[in-house]
């Protein structure tokens, strides 16, 4: 069953890869043999079927961690794995609605990423805390996330739209923030890179510190450039020998692995620059530029409404897992349906926004553009709920 | 007054923006081309045409989707900071705390009142205001609305037909005509329209139960909304209180008249086998306490079993409205055992028990030993020179011990504070006392209870979203055909998903041999 687990993570992993890497192709590629219409529509073909061969393996994968442990959305590697098949899923949904080949050139690649910063972090099968034991966590949690897939590929969309719109007019305000987005989806890309780099290389150092009168470890997983404050080398294991950071963090940083996480934060953003610069170097033109051929056939007025489409289906579903669904087990967990944990408190604002967004919406004038800055908005908030709220801020659902 | 008379000869309300008999648009103000605003059918609602007085002016405030949206907007920007730091419900001495903890950034959220956003007098002021807006933007809607689509005609101005965002026209012979209007209505049908056929026009729909999708959801959140203010209005709606309750004990629950006994209180671990290679911490599996739940009978005051049963985390245990939640577990010290030792023979002369929640005063030994307690502090801390307790629980229990026996000429005094060592202090005495061992009892923290609007809160939650699933999950079609001279003009209107519409039409007039091209050129 083990084996089975992790067998079935490497494929849906491998399966999803190469879908998005068959998107990409069937909008690229020149197809001079066969022509154009008919290469893409091959390879589109191509794309759909690893993405459902790759949904079935991750259906085994859950299947089989369900079977381990009895649970599967327990933790930071299970939630964010989870809300990767959740992407998968609405982007197939989608596919079949609106035969949006383009689309899969974004939201594959989406899936992978995530997918592959779930990997980073502890993937064993851990034992339920007494207050995850209920299988209300399984239908919370499922709901809530396939939502928030659905409102994910409302965000692609909105994405493409935005590149699209963009087009070869370089002088709006829309280009020079669409440029901005696309170097902060690069840093988390080099999040994912760095981590994995040093992961393979074993790379890990320890250094005890002083905090609030109490000696503490501090691990890093990656070179530190920014150390603890006041920290001193406790053990290293490096093949590079790069053991000091160049400077401290400020006394004030002091909350659990505060250094080390503003350390991951920087190498993220070192790490998407590098790969910025070097694409930039590579193609000699802004990123959304390169992106461009993929989308200009598309018609902004049907990606506008496959975006507001893939909210309208998310937006009923996230209102049911992550607020209705999560307030039943709240009463039943916790003695209180509501209780302004951060965790909850981000649910409820997601929800607010998109509320907002379907309002918006009513009137004609924020259809198009302007929806389509929401929908990359609304995705913002997703990972603010996912990533910040969990390690920044704390709260009863903090995993880590 | 504005003459709001349609050619066709129907009268309508002032604010009317599409006949209410035909259609045609009445207001034109040179968008001739634009395809039709077709919200609300045109109709006119009060907040457009009643604008004079002051409750008209409130109306048209609380109907106006541009404000609930601002509100909403404001809300979550509100609901944002609250987030940063834990509120104040989660710490213990908020006015030290916020500074302590984070210094003069903690300081400033507390002053601000972000520390305790959400009961803030402003963050409810929003919620009262989505509340009301909800209610009035409702009732200015549902009801034009539902009268505009009750009381279609199935012919429509040509015009009305043409502005639609899907439209075309098709030259047609009379001869033609009348077979062709039959196919079509039959493949609409086939379609699960339900088509209504009046001469040369046919009005084809499907999917209307849709349109009250957004205002059933509307109705849930007001249901809601309206449950959460009932439990601060009525009394005894709510209740929110902790106790604790050692294992044994028998304590009265607050604010209620039932006693609960804590007759077991356990806490399980998980296995080595189950945890994860190479963990090494313990993991708790399980909180439990076993637990009676007593009413006193008023008349003879005793107590009379109720309900029995175990509190588990997750599992909190019922009795009409009254729950009960595992909130907490501790380990507590409930009784220390004390060694008395003669110095001088190096004999020990006996031990004695101390109940800390309840000490008796005298201890009696064997030989004639007597240990009177003086002073006991259960939570004991220096207060400058003087000693005190903090609170009633024995968190560090401390003692002044007066002993005597036959051997002494006058009793001696004795200080034992838990984890001290007071060696120093004692070196003229006789007799010493140490500590032998202690007793530990468990306490569990319940959270007690009630909360009567739940059922209208989740009821609320659930016509909400089947609300929001019949809005979003099926769509209002209509589909209008009139033949007028020569031509026949197709016109088509959803509430969304216009690229399920025109493909279905594209389908529809295929199937009817007349094959019409609705999408426009993409891939
Ligand atoms: C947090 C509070 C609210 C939520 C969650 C909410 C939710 C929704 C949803 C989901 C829709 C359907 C949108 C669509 O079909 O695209 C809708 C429609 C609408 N809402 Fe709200 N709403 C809220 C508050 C309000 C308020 C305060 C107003 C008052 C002006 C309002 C006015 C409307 C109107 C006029 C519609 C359109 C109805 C129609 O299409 O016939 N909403 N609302």
């Amino acid at each position: 069953m083990e084996q089975l687990m992790q067998v079935s993570l490497g494929a849906m992993f491998f399966l999803y890869l190469l879908s998005a890497i068959a998107f990409v192709m069937a909008v690229t590629g020149k197809g001079s043999r066969v022509g154009k219409e008919v290469h893409t529509r091959r390879w589109g073909r191509r794309g759909i079927i690893l993405a459902l061969i790759g949904i079935i393996s991750n259906i085994i994968f859950i299947a089989s961690r369900l079977m381990i442990g009895g649970h599967f959305t327990s933790n930071m590697f299970e939630f964010t794995s989870f809300l990767a098949f959740a992407i998968a899923v609405a982007f197939v949904v989608i596919f079949f609605i609106y035969r949006a080949i383009s689309m899969g050139a974004f939201a594959m690649p989406l899936v992978v990423i995530l997918l592959a910063y779930a990997i980073n972090f502890p993937t064993e099968v851990e034992p339920l805390i007494p207050a995850l034991q209920s299988y209300w966590l399984h239908i919370h949690v499922t709901t809530a996330a396939l939502g928030e897939g659905a409102l994910s590929v409302g965000f692609v969309a909105g994405l493409v739209y935005l590149i699209r719109w963009v087009g070869e007019d370089h002088s709006t305000r829309t280009a020079a923030w669409l440029e901005v987005v696309m170097a902060v989806i690069l840093m988390f890309v080099g999040f994912v890179a760095a981590s994995f780099t040093f992961g393979a290389l074993d790379y890990q150092v320890t250094y005890k510190h002083v905090v609030d009168g109490q000696l503490m470890a501090q691990e890093y997983d990656m070179p530190p450039i920014a150390g603890p404050f006041d920290g001193e080398l406790l053990e290293s294991q490096t093949p590079f020998g790069w053991t000091q950071p160049f400077f401290e963090v400020p006394e004030w940083m002091k909350g659990e692995n505060a250094a080390s996480k503003f350390n991951s934060v920087l190498w993220s953003i070192i790490a998407g620059l590098i790969l910025y610069g070097l694409l930039r170097l590579l193609f000699r033109k802004r990123v959304y530029e390169m992106l461009y051929p993929v989308v200009r056939k598309m018609n902004l007025e049907n990606v506008d409404e496959v975006s507001y489409r893939a909210i309208a289906i998310g937006y009923p579903i996230f209102t049911l897992g992550a607020l209705v669904f999560a307030m039943i087990w709240a009463h039943e967990a916790w003695g209180r349906f509501w209780g302004w944990d951060p965790k909850e408190t981000w649910a409820l604002i997601t929800w607010l926004y998109y509320s907002a967004y379907l309002h918006f919406r009513l009137s004609r004038g924020w259809h198009g553009l302007k929806s389509a800055w929401m929908a990359v908005g609304g995705f913002l908030i997703i990972m603010i709920n996912l990533i910040v709220v969990n390690f920044v801020f704390a709260g009863l659902h903090s995993y880590a | 007054m504005e003459n709001t008379k349609c050619e066709c000869g129907h009268n309508n309300p002032v604010g009317t923006a599409l006949c209410e008999y035909c259609g045609k648009p009445l207001d034109e103000g040179g968008q001739k081309n634009r395809p039709l605003e077709m919200r609300y059918e045109g109709k006119a609602r009060r907040s457009q045409t009643r604008t004079t007085s002051l409750v008209d002016r409130v109306w048209r405030f609380f109907s106006s989707v541009k404000v609930a949206v601002w509100l909403i907007v404001i809300t979550l920007l509100l609901a944002v900071p609250g987030t940063f730091l834990p509120q104040e419900n989660m710490v213990a001495r908020p006015e030290v705390f916020y500074a302590q903890e984070y210094g003069a950034f903690g300081d400033l959220y507390y002053r601000l009142g972000l520390s305790n956003v959400y009961e803030s007098p402003l963050f409810i002021a929003l919620l009262s205001m989505i509340g009301i807006s909800l209610v009035v933007c409702s009732l200015d809607r549902v009801i034009p609305l539902y009268k505009a689509l009750k009381n279609q005609q199935t012919t429509k101005n040509i015009q009305f037909i043409q502005r639609q965002r899907v439209s075309c026209s098709q030259p047609m012979t009379e001869a033609e005509k009348s077979v062709m209007l039959d196919r079509l209505a039959e493949k609409l049908s086939r379609k699960r329209y339900r088509v209504s056929r009046e001469g040369d026009s046919i009005l084809a729909e499907k999917g209307r139960f849709s349109r009250w999708g957004p205002y059933i959801n509307h109705i849930g959140l007001i249901l809601f909304l309206l449950g959460v203010l009932l439990r601060f209005l009525v009394p005894g709606w709510y209740l929110d209180e902790t106790v604790s309750i050692r294992e044994g004990e028998v304590k009265k629950l607050p604010g209620v008249d039932y006693y609960l006994k804590n007759e077991q209180a356990k806490v399980e671990f998980y296995d080595q086998d189950e945890m994860p290679e190479g963990s090494e911490q313990s993991m708790v599996k399980e909180w439990k306490t076993e637990a009676v739940l007593y009413e006193k009978d008023p008349q003879t005051d005793k107590l009379q079993k109720v309900n029995e049963g175990s509190i588990v985390v997750n599992h909190p245990m019922k009795y009409g409205d009254l729950l009960l939640y595992q909130a907490d577990f501790n380990t507590v010290t409930d009784a220390i055992v004390l060694d008395v030792k003669d110095k001088k023979t190096k004999e020990t002369v006996g031990n004695f028990k101390v109940d800390l929640n309840n000490p008796q005063e005298k201890y009696r030994l064997d030989n004639g030993v007597e240990i009177n307690i003086l002073n006991y502090f259960p939570d004991f801390v220096m207060e400058g020179n003087q000693p005190t307790t903090k609170s009633e629980n024995p968190n560090r229990p401390a003692f002044v011990f007066a002993v005597d026996s036959p051997k002494l000429d006058k009793p001696e005094r004795s200080w034992l504070i838990s984890g001290t060592d007071l060696d120093g202090i004692h070196q003229n005495n006789r007799y010493e006392i140490d500590l032998k061992n202690l007793e530990t009892v468990h306490v569990s923290g319940l959270m007690v209870r009630i909360d009567k609007s739940l059922p209208i809160i989740f009821i609320g939650a659930g016509i909400s979203v089947i609300g929001l699933a019949m809005g979003f999950f099926w769509y209002h079609r209509r589909v209008w055909l009139r033949w007028k001279e020569g031509t026949l003009y197709l016109g088509a209107h959803t509430n969304k998903n216009w690229f399920g519409l025109r493909r279905e039409l594209e389908q529809v007039t295929e199937e009817a041999d007349m094959p019409l091209q609705f999408t426009p050129q993409q891939k």
